[in-house]
């Protein structure tokens, strides 16, 4: 059965960058894998497309009209993924969240969703912060949520917000919270507070991803890890991320927490001593 | 049957507590042994109320600024909004300049879906540019729809930059549809609007006479200004500019000129005047045109305000003729209102404004109030300092003017305005509350389920209201006659006006329409069945419905 993801966290904790490269790691492995960026920057894709897609959805919608081709929007990246960028309108301007139900809704029209696919991801802008952005867990498009975070007070506080409407969207139907994955920022005590939170939302910490300066060199290089250099440390890294995912079997409503309590935990297992 | 407190009561009690609360704050029953009876108004009505309100948008383009007729007024939204108020209102206009006239033109940006996720800026400013080539107006308005609130379309630079480049009077209203309580927070956005972007752009320094006027707050439904206007021009009246039945653009830019303006309805207009007060001096007289006694008062109120002793005259003189031509019309139709009651139950001026025609025709109003109005509106402007801001109110921008240099001038002397003060309504509403009956019910935001309890009680002869539910009492069997578009006919306003009134009314009451329809119990059997002879044992019997 399909398996459909979607990624949500704070802006900037590297949402799309663990992301594809767990996409590569799972390609790898010889699963058969769409992303779906739904991010007006419209780089969701580019570590797997070795540059920027420049043909969004949204884009080739206005200047095309309603007639398009699945080809017309889709590039295969590596290792055979299927890469798709929804887009949407300039900074400041019109409503985004409406552009990715609209994308969304296209992709389905345009037959994308096919039945060989073993995972499609779906690569969240930001926080939730308006219906557009929640459309991948509201419409059902995403039954897997993974929120990626770190021990930074800011990502702990987006991710509990986060699962506020995945707490919501889940009451009435069949979403869940897959886990927590944190990609280290190198603060104090990390992995316990992580762990804490994770367990606090009743959930789990799917995987803690190490500082690694070599996703930088890939990134630069326009490449995920296993693609640029595959026998880094850091691929292996990304391997069991890669794994933990397709084993996972703990799927759950998460219950988010009061801001006290957030401050609690943090207080708690923030701190070196 | 009149209703007392415990009526009201019985009536309030099917609701839940809380709903309960909230409506008998907006139900008056009027005593005036009581000093000052209180009502609330201007407040949210609660969700799942079946309520006569409009939106921001339905008053800022469809009351105030759609009559308007030599502007273009660009509707920036899906098309629904525009096509559902496009000329609705019946609010007529005639333009001397056939080609100056885009009163019939439904002009829209009709959004798109692709709209709305990349922003209709664009758009909009193509739409402006496509008006000005293809009309060529002198002026054009836009106005926000609620998508374009929520996805931030800058309307005002488009209008400032399409300004620039036509060099055509180009303004834009955020009089998004969610915004306020009711229609009458668009009324305020227009307001602010043509008094910041429109009023005092002419060059006119003089007023081409002495008596020269502005009739605020009237919008020509059914014609009814162009009838006050025929009896003001007999009197020696030059109206500068009506806001905004049949109104233009070309007048209103010089409507500071006035010496004097009227305003017909308080509620939607009333910042207008106020303003025009403060930057130009100009005082501002409350008037009602509906009904023959109110319309005599009017022009005299006027005339005194004037103070000439020949136009005092001259306005008895068209007085006594114009009631010479109408009272005997006037005589048979009262003949069949007599004795008999109504509701009068409308936007934010007529409810009051068209009690005293039904008395004159011998018709008492039972039950009134408004749709929209302010507190002001029921107890009069006294109360306005008490009335205490909400997050609603607050979210309508307050414009505040200064006197204007050059152009401020005191009309009247300021011991004169004084003393008229205290003999005319000058810069003065007093409000519906004191004008109604002892016992007489008044009631704010009317619902369905209170006009149906209301009737059921106080069987009134005739129901006027609007088109939302005008069919509730007619299916009780009442006649209803729309006070807000005139169901076809008008003009009511002024002296000729109340004869149409007192026809169209009579013809409810004596319409034989009823007798045409034959009810089913009254021609079909409602049982049908046969009599079977028993013989001691069990009988069987057929029935059918």
């Amino acid at each position: 059965m399909r398996r459909q993801v979607a990624i949500y966290g704070k802006g900037g904790i590297g949402k799309s960058t663990t992301t594809q490269n767990t996409v590569a790691a799972l390609a790898e492995a010889g699963k058969k894998i769409m992303v779906v960026g739904c991010d007006p920057k419209a780089d969701s894709t580019r570590l797997l497309l070795h540059g920027l897609n420049q043909r969004t959805v949204l884009d080739t919608l206005r200047e095309e009209g309603e007639d398009i081709d699945l080809e017309d929007i889709l590039r295969v990246g590596f290792g055979g993924t299927k890469c798709v960028e929804s887009g949407g309108p300039e900074p400041g301007v019109g409503c985004a969240g409406r552009g990715i139900i609209t994308s969304i809704n296209m992709l389905e029209s345009l037959g994308a969703y096919t039945d060989d696919l073993d995972y499609v991801f779906y690569d969240v802008l930001g926080d939730v912060v308006c219906g557009g952005f929640a459309m991948p867990i509201r419409e059902g498009k995403a039954k897997e949520i993974y929120i990626v975070a770190s021990g930074e007070m800011m990502a702990l506080y987006a991710a509990n917000n986060i699962c506020k409407g995945v707490q919501k969207f889940a009451t009435n139907g069949d979403v869940r919270l897959g886990g927590i994955i944190c990609n280290s920022r190198n603060v104090d005590n990390e992995y316990e507070l992580l762990k804490a939170f994770a367990e606090e939302l009743g959930s789990q910490l799917l995987y803690f991803v190490p500082r690694d300066n070599m996703v930088q060199r890939a990134e630069i290089n326009k490449k995920t890890v296993i693609d640029f250099d595959p026998a880094a440390d850091q691929a292996d890294e990304y391997r069991t991320l890669a794994k933990n995912m397709d084993d996972n079997d703990m799927f759950v409503i998460p219950k988010p927490m009061v801001q006290d309590r957030l401050e609690e935990i943090l207080m708690a297992h923030g701190i070196l001593d | 049957m009149a209703i007392d407190e415990k009526t009201l009561d019985a009536i309030l009690n099917e609701y839940p507590a809380k709903v309960k609360r909230n409506r008998k704050k907006h139900i008056i029953i009027r005593d005036s042994a009581v000093e000052h009876q209180e009502i609330e108004a201007n407040t949210r009505t609660i969700p799942g109320i079946m309520t006569n309100r409009g939106c921001a948008f339905a008053g800022c383009k469809g009351v105030v600024l759609g009559p308007l007729k030599d502007m273009v007024h660009i509707v920036h939204g899906p098309i629904g909004c525009a096509y559902y108020s496009w000329l609705t209102r019946r609010n007529k206009a005639k333009s001397e300049d056939p080609t100056q006239n885009f009163l019939h033109y439904c002009v829209s940006t009709d959004m798109q879906e692709s709209d709305i996720v990349f922003g209709g800026e664009k758009k909009l400013a193509r739409m402006i540019d496509e008006v000005v080539e293809i009309l060529g107006p002198k002026a054009i308005t836009i106005s926000a729809t609620c998508p374009v609130g929520l996805i931030g379309d800058d309307i005002q630079q488009v209008a400032k930059e399409a300004r620039k480049k036509h060099g055509v009077n180009i303004t834009a209203y955020n009089c998004e549809g969610y915004k306020g309580v009711s229609q009458s927070a668009g009324h305020h956005i227009a307001n602010n609007g043509l008094m910041e972007n429109i009023i005092g752009e002419g060059d006119m320094e003089d007023p081409p006479i002495r008596y020269t006027i502005n009739i605020l707050g009237e919008y020509n439904i059914g014609g009814d200004s162009w009838e006050v206007e025929r009896v003001l021009k007999e009197i020696g009246y030059q109206v500068q500019a009506v806001m905004t039945g049949n109104g233009s653009y070309e007048d209103l830019k010089n409507a500071h000129v006035a010496q004097l303006n009227l305003v017909q309805c308080h509620r939607s207009i009333n910042y207008i005047a106020s303003m025009l007060e403060t930057k130009y001096g100009t005082p501002w007289l409350k008037v009602n045109f509906i009904g023959i006694k109110a319309t005599i008062e009017s022009l005299r109120n006027m005339a005194l305000y004037f103070g000439d002793e020949e136009l005092i005259n001259k306005t008895e003189e068209v007085i006594t003729r114009e009631l010479e031509e109408i009272e005997p019309l006037l005589e048979p139709y009262r003949k069949i209102c007599a004795g008999k009651t109504t509701f009068c139950f409308v936007g934010g001026s007529r409810g009051h404004h068209y009690q005293g025609l039904y008395g004159e025709l011998g018709i008492s109003t039972v039950l009134a109030g408004y749709e929209f109005a302010h507190r002001d509106d029921y107890e009069g402007r006294e109360v306005i300092p008490n009335i205490k801001p909400d997050a609603d109110s607050k979210n309508i921008p307050d414009l505040h003017v200064s006197p204007d240099e050059s152009r401020y001038r005191l009309k009247i002397p300021q011991e004169r305005m004084e003393e008229l003060k205290t003999k005319i309504p000058l810069s003065y509403y007093s409000g519906m509350n004191v004008t109604m009956a002892e016992g007489s019910i008044i009631v704010d935001d009317l619902n369905h389920y209170e006009t149906e309890e209301f009737i059921k009680i106080l069987k009134p002869d005739i129901f006027s209201s609007g088109i939302k539910d005008k069919y509730i009492p007619h299916k009780m069997g009442i006649p209803c006659k729309q006070l807000h578009n005139y169901d076809y006919s008008g003009p009511y306003a002024g002296f000729r006006g109340s004869v149409n009134f007192a026809r169209d009314i009579c013809m409810s009451f004596t319409t034989p329409a009823w007798n045409f329809m034959v009810p089913p119990w009254k021609d079909k059997p409602l049982l049908e069945g046969t009599v079977a002879q028993c013989n001691g044992a069990a009988c069987t019997v057929n029935q059918a419905r």
